[in-house]
């Protein structure tokens, strides 16, 4: 099993290098001009000012050139200079990487929490009103548009009744703590800021409810049809014959049972979610890196781009590899092969 | 015969299990389907009652809903009263005080009854656990061992920590067998408890539940479609056919006189080794489909003997002494020889 870990950890860089050549060759088939992100319009017609601006970006080499210096540069970790920001890509990303996160993994721990436990009932009261209920929960949440959903709740919520707070990540009236580690509510509490905590914490419930009710119904699909399976199998009478409990039933000998295909979703929506947050963060004013890819691709800003899906396709390798891993936690018999 | 021994003896008699018109049935869109069609079953302390049909004849189903083990959607009626108190109706809760501690069951198949993802020592374990909670880990690892000792598991240290799919399926069989008689049970339920097993171990596998009966004094339910396993190991026999009892007897008594032309085909069908080229006897027809009984006698479409009264009416279950048939000519059967009830059937059907 190590043996198999490590040699997923070794093709993971090959995998990686495809990823940039791809992404690096997709920019150069786009029928705009990176120009246009760069130089102003007026001095479009300045060849001068266009040759320099090329030159001092490097659009001037060809670009197999092109290819091997940026290549080269990613190794030492540089991901070349934004065409908008005029800031190291690399940093822009890490600046913007920990509020994806932080809203994701909020969502996640909603969503999945709802999302299996919809499932198990849906699946324990088969076709019963439970069931039919979930069911249509589940629907609306991944079938209602985020940009309505989001707004529904922004105006229910904040505009009307004043109970959460409205987009961004703190009230503007507050100090920002100190970036430590990126998350806004770890951050203040690192500073010892309750008020600000408090602030962060509400300004969180809402994109992350929305994110994760947009997730749960997919997990809850999941759940539902592997148990309904499950339930049905022999290892399930004989611990109702040992007199387990119905709650340990399902707890104990079932859902340990489909932990591998319930991993394989909460893994790939994980994956999914650095990068497919960017509606929702675009209704809640959440600086992301979803927000960012957006304004990337707006302006032809390539580096951004590319760095944007190095940092996606990275994101889905990890989850991917952690999956792995955890497979063998949940099934002996991976553990053993 | 002294006075202590007397007034034991009308507790002793009392059986530890009975079952009486017992119904199991499911509601479908077009009303209940009944699948277990009013059955009467004695199991005394210490006995072994054999239940022999066909698969779809209803004789697993019948135990399960006498335990409140059906499915959600069977509904069950009757009584079944096991060391006198009332099962049917009562709640989940007190259900489950009795299923793996005064009523252990095992199934057919011990790959798919055994949890995959659980240590065959977590999975015996936690029998002991839920009607123990006092019970220290210490002890129930101490307990466990033994068990497994008990079921001749070899190195029963090493296995306790292994998972079902590391075990044959013989020894599967008896991991679910120490499972069962974990908590020391009065009732041991073994659903076709060999007929996924190799040949070879099914005699092991028969064997012990012969001895763990006398050594653990427990009664014994073997539900089975094998009529070689009944002749070999119950004292009582009661065969089911469309969902009834059709015939019930002491184990002699229903190999030596079956009053029942359904009984008398099984038998008839069992493989001699001594009738070399005679072709294997097979009842003809095919059992009834769930709900779809024939009127009258359920098997008399399939029946060498039937008159027109089986096809219009139920038979009454007739006594003799302790033996039961439910046939409109349980008295009137041609007398019982196993060559020529072949040849006859055969013939005739």
């Amino acid at each position: 099993m190590l043996n198999y870990i490590m040699r997923r950890a070794v093709a993971m860089p090959f995998i990686l290098l495809g990823i940039v050549t791809l992404a690096f060759l997709l920019t150069t088939i786009t029928k705009g001009d990176p120009l246009t992100a760069i130089v102003s319009e007026r001095q479009m017609n300045n060849p001068e000012i266009v040759a320099a601006a090329k030159a001092r970006w490097g659009l001037d080499r060809s670009l197999p050139e092109r290819y091997v210096i940026y290549v080269a540069n990613l190794v030492t970790g540089d991901m070349g200079t934004s065409f908008v920001t005029r800031r190291p890509v690399s940093r822009d990303i890490a600046a913007r990487l920990p509020a994806t996160l932080e809203l994701v993994i909020a969502a996640m721990a909603i969503g999945s929490t709802t999302g299996i436990l919809l499932g198990l009932l849906a699946a324990y009261y088969r076709d019963s009103v439970i069931d039919q209920t979930a069911r249509l929960f589940s629907l609306f949440g991944s079938s209602v548009p985020i940009f309505w959903l989001g707004l529904a709740l922004l105006f229910v919520f904040s505009v009307h009744y004043h109970l959460l707070p409205g987009p961004g990540r703190l009230d503007a009236r507050l100090t920002p703590p100190p970036s430590l580690t990126g998350f806004m509510v770890v951050d203040t509490l690192l500073a010892g800021n309750p008020a600000a905590f408090k602030d962060a914490l509400l300004h969180l419930i809402l994109p992350s409810l929305v994110l994760g009710w947009t997730v749960a119904g997919s997990i809850s699909r999941i759940v539902r049809a592997n148990m309904l399976e499950i339930m049905e199998r022999e290892f399930i009478l004989t611990a109702r014959a040992k007199g387990a409990g119905e709650l340990r039933v399902v707890f104990r000998h079932a859902l340990r049972n489909i932990l591998v295909p319930v991993l394989t979703v909460l893994g790939y929506t994980f994956a999914y979610l650095i990068t497919g947050a960017v509606l929702t963060e675009a209704v809640f004013g959440w600086p992301g890196i979803g927000s960012y890819a957006v304004i990337a691709a707006r302006s032809l800003d390539f580096p951004a781009i590319i760095g944007v899906t190095i940092v996606g396709g990275m994101m889905f390798l990890i989850t991917n590899l952690l999956t792995d891993i955890a497979y063998v936690f949940a099934n002996p018999r991976v553990r053993l092969n | 015969m002294t006075a202590a021994a007397m007034t034991i003896a009308p507790a002793a008699a009392e059986p530890l299990l009975r079952v009486r018109d017992l119904k199991v049935g499911f509601s479908t869109g077009s009303g209940t389907l009944l699948a277990v069609r009013g059955i009467d079953l004695d199991v005394s302390r210490g006995g072994v009652l054999g239940i022999v049909g066909e698969s779809g004849s209803g004789k697993s189903l019948s135990m399960l809903a006498a335990l409140g083990l059906q499915a959600r959607n069977a509904v069950v009626s009757g009584s079944v009263h096991f060391d006198s108190q009332q099962l049917v109706g009562r709640q989940r809760k007190h259900m489950r005080s009795l299923l793996g501690s005064r009523i252990g069951m095992i199934f057919q198949d011990p790959l798919s009854s055994l949890n995959p993802v659980m240590t065959v020592g977590d999975q015996i374990r936690e029998v002991l656990f839920l009607h123990d909670r006092r019970l220290t880990g210490k002890g129930a690892t101490a307990r466990v061992l033994d068990l497994l000792e008990l079921v001749a598991i070899p190195q029963a240290d090493r296995r306790i920590n292994q998972y079902p799919h590391e075990f044959s399926g013989g020894m599967r069989q008896r991991v679910m067998i120490a499972m069962a008689i974990a908590n020391d049970p009065e009732l041991l339920v073994a659903d076709e408890p060999t007929t996924a097993l190799d040949v070879t171990v099914q005699a092991q596998i028969m064997r012990m539940l012969r001895e763990l009966k006398e050594k653990l004094g427990l009664a014994l339910i073997l539900i089975t479609h094998d009529l070689g396993v009944v002749a070999g190991h119950a004292d009582r026999v009661a065969v089911v056919y469309a969902g009834q009892v059709v015939e019930e007897a002491e184990v002699h008594d229903l190999f030596a006189d079956p009053r029942h032309p359904y009984t008398r085909g099984l038998i008839a069908s069992i493989p001699k080794l001594t009738a070399t080229g005679s072709k294997l006897y097979s009842i003809p027809g095919a059992p009834p489909r769930l709900g779809a009984y024939p009127e009258g006698c359920a098997f008399h479409p399939r029946c060498i003997h039937a008159q027109d009264i089986c096809r219009t009416t139920a038979p009454p279950t007739m006594a003799f002494g302790g033996h039961r048939s439910a046939c409109h000519f349980a008295d009137r059967l041609p007398p019982w020889d196993r060559g020529n009830e072949a040849e006859r059937q055969g013939q005739n059907g």
